[in-house]
């Protein structure tokens, strides 16, 4: 199975490089882009092909290392 | 006092930190490396700067995973004397050790330069050789030194005095222009609640004696020597 798994900067959680892609943006002529949140993608090939066991574990991989839970928030889907 | 240092692939200021011990404690740190299965019994163990794991994922996110930090974290939590220092700092937030997070600099730059720090609490074991309210001269060199938190934890710092470091203008006072990161309330360096762990962006190890260009960091080697010895 495939797990795809975003990673966000939490609401609240300044992120000078998303201000920065809006500025480049701006700069380039694509107006009328409220903000900007940059994040991460993570592609992960999995063994597992329960779709129930697959989310679990890539939920504790996302708590034990592929987020910071302080700063981030993370997004699994399973296919 | 005895005491070491852990190598991870990447640390480069792990050398500049085994100088300083060795000439404040009169003893060699243990230097050990990463893959080294156990540290030896130490008073103090010390995470230096770096780009441990090449900053993959996030700053310290391996290294803060990595089984030698096990050993670490089991130190910590037995009461012993952990230092982070820069990528340290990152590493002892990423294990937990420590609260909040260190994001990128706000200005987005990598930023090397001597900056002002105000000593904010002189009761722990890294900071009783200062005085309170002390300004003292020390480098920072770093892409990652925000330092975040959310709003009860940032409250609870500041409450219990977990704040060791704040950056100042020279006239002591915290300025938007004296914080070189975008830090939250300038914080340099935090304590953890048993005193026994700090993290700091700055590099006290750099500025140790007048030929290196000042001795500011002096007083956070010899903090230790009198809690330790």
């Amino acid at each position: 199975m495939k797990a795809r798994i975003h990673i966000t900067l939490k609401n609240g959680v300044l992120d000078p490089q998303g201000k920065a892609i809006q500025h480049a943006l701006s700069a380039l002529g694509f107006g009328g882009v409220d903000d900007v949140r940059q994040g991460k993608y993570i592609e992960l090939d999995l063994q597992e092909t329960d779709p129930a066991k697959a989310e679990a574990a890539v939920e504790e991989m996302c708590k034990k290392l592929l987020s910071n839970t302080v700063i981030e928030n993370y997004a699994i889907e399973i296919e | 006092m005895k005491t070491a240092v852990i190598v991870f692939p990447a640390s480069n200021c792990d050398r500049d930190m085994i100088v300083a011990l060795e000439k404040i404690t009169g003893h060699k740190p243990h230097i050990i490396w990463h893959q080294d299965e156990d540290i030896p019994q130490v008073d103090l163990i010390a995470l230096p700067g770096g780009f441990s794991f090449g900053d993959y994922l996030r700053c310290g996110a391996m290294a803060a995973r990595s089984p030698v930090t096990r050993k670490v974290i089991e130190h910590a939590d037995r009461g012993g004397n952990v230092i982070g220092i820069c990528n340290g700092f990152q590493v002892l937030t990423e294990t937990g050790l420590l609260p909040g997070a260190l994001m990128r600099n706000e200005s987005l730059k990598f930023v090397c330069k001597d900056v002002k720090l105000r000593v904010e609490n002189n009761d722990t074991p890294f900071t009783n050789a200062y005085s309170e309210g002390q300004i003292i001269t020390v480098p920072v060199a770093h892409h990652d030194g925000n330092y975040f938190a959310d709003e009860d934890t940032l409250k609870a710092l500041e409450d219990e005095g977990r704040i060791a470091f704040r950056y100042v203008d020279d006239g002591g006072q915290t300025t938007k222009a004296s914080n070189p990161n975008g830090s939250r309330n300038n914080i340099a360096g935090i304590i953890s609640r048993r005193k026994n762990i700090l993290g700091m962006m700055p590099h006290p190890e750099r500025l140790i004696e007048d030929a290196q260009g000042g001795a500011g960091g002096l007083g956070f080697f010899q903090s230790m020597i009198n809690a330790i010895n």
